[in-house]
């Protein structure tokens, strides 16, 4: 143990038996998160149907007819719309509110609390509630539109229409985890920089874009890619408003997958569905975190 | 003067936005029927029998036990699984222990579902379909990565002459990690409690798919069922809704500082 006095500064020595310690977690990852993706790789390229013994390799087949499949063609912008769309309205409404209820009082804090609420609620059943405003006969929607004397709309059978109410669920029901972002930003800003600004004649609106947004840069990062991951993912809400209808016209990426493996028993289709899925994430979060670190250096 | 009345007008205004659905579910909820009364028009009783109805038909006391059991042992494995693996990270970043700490970070960006086909194939041969074991199993390794991720970064935030001082005290690895850094962890751990706590309690997606039989159904997947089963009759399957959302609901009013600060701490995640 002599010798540790003087390695002691430098605690990465001795490791040894501490790298045990990640074993376990290791397992985990290894058995239910790389084993399936190198084996859904491997599936992919294979026409199994789900569940028979038998199954024939036929390459790139899946992949060729994916990006010849207009229903996927379809899916994979829905997909965009709930990830990007939903991305700009809770990164936009999130600055907007933190903006409005930044600060002490009781009735700010109170409303921030009702805003965040939904955050803990299971999205299945927010998309249940929501379904409920939208139904055609008996919805919520639909009554204060007779009510006004207008005809009852269904809302949800036309399929861009529902894709556009469904991006906005999401976003209604999320926009209070990029208010505290931007809350938490808010906050760590010194008062010194805008008074600094005022001094300098600086107006409102320039202290805001030229200082406040500028230095928000970090909570713009983790807003805009939480929200992405975290729509282009979306399923729960469409399981409970559409369920990915009329037809596929409101699926998304992780709904067709689900459709394809469990009613249409083509799980070399769907594998491939998912490496695709996989693919335009992991290229849309290392572009963005790239986007954001550089414009982090220069401000 | 008009500021501050346009403040107050917007801050009702926003507060309204967000009650307004609760208030629709819980008008629905205490009405008997939905024919021929408006959905937005108050109750005009508090009729109850929608709740004790919803509650016995979509199993719900079955399903809130198989929550809390699901939840509670994901939590317990995530926490010691993840703890543990985050200190020999920490505090030795070899470049064997970088790799790993990156290897298991990557995970974050592995979207559930696109994994779901070679997932279910696995399960079916473990036989683990419609068990308790399998769904914690692939519950507690989504949420590995994110949970490493903070306490690793945590770890890094203790002064490592701790360690040290233990160390020179002839205290091993496994001793320090128990009686020194774990105890240190609290902050960081009750925000991860809270935060995969929501994720688990809440989940669907995985769920579904791995719990078909009603006896270990969680309370996600018994709504589903049983709203498609009673879509004629909404109120009552607006009461199941309105117990579904109960348990966290009053959790978060009653805890809501650690609730924030929980979710914050792992939405910085980017």
């Amino acid at each position: 143990m002599s010798s540790t006095v003087s390695a002691s500064s430098k605690p990465r020595r001795g490791a040894g038996s501490a790298n045990l310690m990640y074993v376990p977690a290791l397992l985990f990852v290894a058995a239910f998160v790389f084993y399936p993706f190198f084996r859904g790789i491997f599936i992919s390229f294979t026409n199994w149907n789900g569940y028979s013994a038998r199954y024939r390799m036929v390459g790139f087949e899946q992949y060729r007819t994916m990006f010849g499949d207009p229903n996927v063609i379809n899916t994979i912008l829905n997909t965009f719309v709930y990830g990007l769309g939903s991305t700009l309205f809770q990164t936009v409404f999130g600055l907007a509110l933190a903006l409005f209820l930044d600060g002490g009082t009781k009735p700010r804090s109170v409303v921030r609390t009702i805003v965040y609420l939904p955050v803990i609620i299971s999205p299945l059943i927010m998309g249940y509630i929501w379904y409920f405003f939208f139904r055609y006969s008996g919805g919520a929607v639909n009554d204060v539109m007779n009510l006004l004397g207008a005809e009852s709309v269904d809302w949800l059978a036309d399929g861009h229409r529902a894709v556009w109410i469904i991006m906005l669920i999401n976003s209604y029901q999320f926009v209070g985890v990029s208010m505290v972002m931007f809350l938490a930003g808010l906050q760590s800003i010194s008062p010194t920089y805008n008074e600094a600004a005022l001094i300098d004649g600086a107006s409102a609106p320039r202290r805001f874009f030229s200082v406040t947004v500028p230095l928000l840069t970090p909570a713009f990062a983790s807003s805009v890619v939480f929200n992405v991951i975290g729509g282009m993912k979306l399923f729960d809400v469409i399981v409970a408003t559409t369920n990915g209808g009329p037809g596929y016209a409101s699926m998304s990426l992780s709904t067709m997958m689900y459709d394809l493996y469990f009613s249409k028993q083509n799980a070399g289709y769907a594998a491939a569905l998912g490496i695709l899925m996989f693919a335009i994430i992991v290229a849309l979060s290392v572009g963005l975190l790239a986007f954001f670190r550089r414009r982090e250096v220069e401000a | 003067m008009t500021k501050k009345l346009l403040r107050s007008a917007g801050l009702v205004l926003v507060g309204l936005v967000y009650l307004v659905p609760l208030y629709v579910l819980v008008s629905m909820t205490l009405k008997p029927s939905a024919l021929g009364v408006s959905i937005w028009s108050p109750p005009k009783s508090l009729y109850l029998v929608n709740f004790a109805n919803a509650w016995g038909k979509a199993h719900l006391l079955t399903a809130l036990f198989n929550n809390a059991v699901i939840t509670l042992a994901s939590l317990i494995l995530i926490v010691l699984v993840g703890s543990l693996a985050s200190y020999p990270l920490a505090r030795y970043p070899t470049a064997l222990n970088r790799f790993v700490a990156g290897l298991l970070v990557s995970c974050l960006v592995v979207p559930p579902l696109a994994v779901l086909v070679p997932l279910y194939k696995t399960v079916v041969d473990l036989r683990g379909l419609n068990s308790y074991w399998a769904i914690i199993m692939i519950l507690v390794s989504f949420q590995l990565p994110l949970c490493v991720y903070l306490y690793t970064n945590f770890i890094r935030s203790i002064p490592s002459e701790l360690d040290e001082a233990a160390r020179l005290d002839g205290c091993g690895h496994a001793r320090l990690f128990v009686r020194v850094i774990f105890p240190l962890l609290k902050p960081i751990t009750s925000s991860i409690v809270i935060l995969c706590g929501i994720l688990i309690w809440n989940d669907y997606q995985f769920s579904v798919f791995f719990l078909q039989k009603r006896e270990v159904q969680t309370i996600s997947v018994a709504l589903s069922q049983f709203v498609s089963q009673y879509q004629n009759d909404i109120n009552l399957v607006a009461a199941g809704c309105l117990i579904g959302i109960f348990p966290l609901t009053i959790m978060y009013l009653c805890l809501q500082r650690y609730f924030i600060k929980g979710l914050a701490d792992g939405a910085v995640k980017g």
